[in-house]
């Protein structure tokens, strides 16, 4: 199972607590990810990346391990801890100053 | 006893505001979906337990939620607003033409008589509209066919703000949006045409009269006299008596005719409402007093409405979509400000009373009566 784990507007708007377990077909990727994620909570689509493109919102950022994936590619792997539900797949609502 | 309900969009939220048709103890309910933009929340006329919401964020993009319960519980439904066709482009702030994308929704009209059936206008600006209760949304693409190529964006962004649906002919509505101007369809949404014959935009065009461009900032009408508009200009409130075929200026002795909204009173179609604000460089109220305006001659002559609006050291203001009337037999007007206040009149005007203070700036009023 995958782990992920969402800003809390959008567990608001989800109507779910932290953290989500997600069945993931292989190859786990951040697409995939989203893809299980949007099938479970369609209220979702639109808010992490858009609906037609895919294209993540630019304010929304993807953190695993101790890493920013926010700019890898969609298809990329996600890594193995994450694969291994061992660590969460992080969806982030980006810092904004003000 | 009447319920009154006011719904209250704001930048952190949506309230709604309640009372009975004395109007002056109220209870104050939310905020619903705290943190995120609420551009509007309205009810529906065929079903008053219907509501719309606009929800947004800058993370998060565009959320439309609907109520059967009178807000009391929450759907998500649909939010994907795909322009037709390839979008095309518009003119941008360099001069260059620039795709149209998708913002936000900024005002949500519903069908008097079917509560299904909801129109949409957005940023970038076009006109959406759902008849399964907001669950799909379709362009009226028309609409851009109306030398949209010339439109461009305003400082607050180039959105379709104002939806009016004709009372005696169902394929009669009139739109507005900054800055491209007022248009018209008779033909149920499909074919459009420009209104704007009459204003006069000489400070911010290089073509004063142009076809199309001018910054159009509100537009209203009473049922009973549907060929009748008023308009709240980004300079200038005008008028038309043919349905927008062509407008004449009423801003007469008001002292400032820069403002953002404008109301009709319920029962009286001459009574109109506005709320100058010192210019385009100063979005507050000249001198520091909030004064409503009030013409029962269907303008030129305005008087200030006072009692019980701060009259010093007030710098807000009051944005398009932030003023509406009640339908009691003493017409209540209602306004909220960039300050967070929502203020109410029972008696069209004379008198007003804080219903709120404290409230994150507000973004629109709407108003529900209840049997």
């Amino acid at each position: 199972m995958i782990v992920v784990t969402l800003p809390t507007h959008l567990r608001t708007l989800a109507k779910v607590s932290n953290p989500i377990e997600l069945q993931v077909e292989e190859p786990v990727t951040q697409a995939a990810i989203l893809d299980a994620l949007e099938a479970i909570y369609p209220m979702l689509r639109g808010t992490i990346r858009d609906r037609v493109t895919k294209e993540r919102r630019p304010f929304v950022r993807f953190f695993a391990c101790g890493e920013d994936l926010s700019h890898e590619s969609p298809d990329s792997a996600v890594p193995s801890e994450v694969m291994a539900g061992k660590q969460p797949f992080r969806i982030i609502g980006a810092m904004a100053g003000g | 006893m009447s319920e009154v309900r006011v719904l209250v969009g704001t930048r952190k939220g949506a309230f709604v505001l309640r009372s009975n048709e004395q109007r002056k103890d109220w209870i104050v309910d939310g905020p619903h979906f705290p943190g995120w933009e609420i551009y509007h929340i309205t009810g529906t006329p065929a079903d008053p337990n219907r509501l719309y919401v606009s929800q947004s964020s800058g993370w998060f993009g565009q959320i439309i939620q609907r109520s059967d319960d009178a807000g009391k519980t929450w759907e998500t439904v649909g939010n994907q607003f795909d322009y037709d066709g390839v979008p095309g482009t518009h003119q941008w702030y360099d001069g260059s033409q620039h795709p149209w994308e998708f913002k936000r929704v900024w005002h949500l009209e519903p069908s008097p008589t079917n509560p299904d059936s909801v129109y949409a206008g957005v940023e970038d600006a076009a006109l959406f509209h759902s008849d399964d209760g907001g669950k799909t949304w379709r362009e009226l693409s028309g609409l851009r066919d109306v030398k949209a190529t010339l439109w461009q964006p305003g400082a607050g962004g180039m959105c379709l703000h104002t939806i009016v649906l004709s009372p005696d002919d169902p394929n009669r509505m009139f739109v507005a949006i900054s800055a491209a101007g007022a248009f018209r369809t008779d033909a149920g949404g499909t074919t459009w045409r420009p209104i704007n014959q009459g204003l006069n935009s000489g400070d911010e065009l290089p073509d004063a009269a142009a076809e199309v461009g001018h910054c159009v900032h509100s537009i209203a009408m009473h049922p009973s006299r549907p060929n009748t508009l008023f308009m709240q200009k980004h300079w200038d409130v005008m008028r038309s008596d043919n349905a927008g075929e062509l407008w004449h200026e009423v801003s007469g002795n008001l002292p400032s005719d820069f403002g953002f909204p404008i109301g009709v009173h319920a029962h009286e179609p001459d009574t109109i409402y506005v709320v100058p604000i010192t210019s385009d460089a100063h979005h507050f109220p000249p001198d520091g007093k909030l004064r409503v305006y009030r013409s029962r001659s269907g303008g030129n002559d305005w008087e200030a409405l006072t009692n019980g609006l701060p009259q010093r050291d007030c710098y807000v203001n009051v944005l398009r979509n932030a003023l509406s009337v009640d339908s009691l037999d003493s017409c209540g007007v209602y306004f909220g400000t960039t300050g967070g206040q929502v203020y109410v009149s029972a008696d069209s005007g004379d008198n007003w009373m804080p219903i709120v203070h404290d409230l994150p700036p507000v973004l629109s009023v709407e108003v529900q009566i209840l049997p």
